[in-house]
């Protein structure tokens, strides 16, 4: 950083460049799709509007609802999108909803080594590090080393399933509800998850003990 | 077979299926991932192919093959996905972690073989 008053730094304001390749393509194909009325600028905007209100709280409020209602988690490990509709959450087309749940003796991780499929419907966008080479390619070989770099260490005696989801199916993690939250509300345990705990590369945890201050 | 409230109903004998409407491999088969490099993108990790397997689940309903749908292919017979566990050292044998260590992937039934 230079010793100017100017101590931050500036990102250039959207549309300063010229387009890429793929923007002139993906510009060229939408309208076409228009022009040939696949669908209208109009639903564009609402699926646009439809993503920007899907958020990791979604998530949060799912697994919270799961900790304090047995019968809904039965029902979410058993057909992961007909639990989540009955939150009003609804999917988009086909996809599948696998929840897969944290114990004692398994410890679920979710990749994508392909791309970056993720379940968006109720986690929103995925985060940088998801999508990037990185993750993608040591998960699937090394999540131990990924996990522990996370500053999660499993112990040997739990078992690491790494899931690749790359086809019709995408998949939310059940993170294990932390010790000492038995007082703890619906809202107060949803405000524990984590994005990244529903990914699997953390887990909840009570509220920290201050330990940096 | 399910109705909207999720209550079961009993299917009708002597019903004749369209290929495929049955899932080829159960739950605890063992499999193997096909090892073939088609042109094309296709939905099946180099990483697996070519390794040994367990069916731990049938995804239900059939899907249609989504490389058809690549290639705008959007109709025709459905096939099952399969949701199979293969073990870290059967991927990795140098594998340093341990052994009950897996992964899990779901694969479209054309690249599955018995093993």
């Amino acid at each position: 950083m230079s010793s100017q008053a100017h101590d931050h730094v500036h990102l250039p304001d959207a549309g300063d460049t010229s387009p890429g390749y793929y923007e002139i393509m993906e510009t060229a194909i939408r309208e076409l799709l228009i022009d040939k009325k696949v669908f209208d600028a109009g639903e564009i905007r609402q699926m646009l509007e439809v993503m920007d209100t899907r958020t990791p709280a979604l998530g949060s409020r799912i697994v919270a609802r799961a900790w304090v209602d047995p019968a809904f988690r039965a029902r979410l490990l058993a057909n992961g999108r007909a639990a989540v509709e009955e939150l009003g959450i609804d999917f988009f087309e086909n996809t599948q909803l696998i929840v897969l749940e944290n114990t004692d003796k398994v410890h679920n991780v979710v990749v994508c080594t392909l791309c970056s499929c993720y379940p968006r419907e109720i986690l929103g966008l995925p985060p940088d590090w998801y999508k990037l080479k990185p993750y993608r390619a040591r998960t699937v070989k090394e999540p131990r080393a990924v996990l522990a770099e996370f500053g999660t260490v499993i112990p040997d005696d739990v078992e690491i399933r790494v899931s690749d989801s790359t086809s019709m199916i995408r998949y939310l993690v059940l993170p294990q509800r932390p010790e000492s939250t038995q007082d703890f509300t619906e809202e107060q345990l949803a405000a524990l998850v984590t994005r990244d705990a529903m990914i699997g590369v953390v887990r909840a945890s009570a509220p920290a003990k201050e330990k940096f201050r | 077979m399910a109705d909207a409230a999720g209550r079961g109903l009993e299917p009708l004998a002597h019903v004749v299926t369209t290929e495929g409407a049955e899932p080829l491999f159960q739950t605890g088969d063992a499999v193997k991932v096909a090892m073939r490099f088609p042109v094309g993108h296709y939905r099946v990790p180099t990483y697996i192919r070519g390794k040994r397997a367990r069916v731990e689940a049938v995804i239900v309903p059939a899907a249609i093959n989504n490389e058809d749908e690549g290639f705008g292919r959007n109709a025709g017979i459905k096939r099952h996905y399969y949701r199979i566990a293969i073990p870290m050292r059967e991927l990795w044998p140098q594998y340093p972690g341990p052994e009950d260590d897996g992964l899990r992937i779901e694969v479209f039934e054309t690249w599955l073989e018995r093993s």
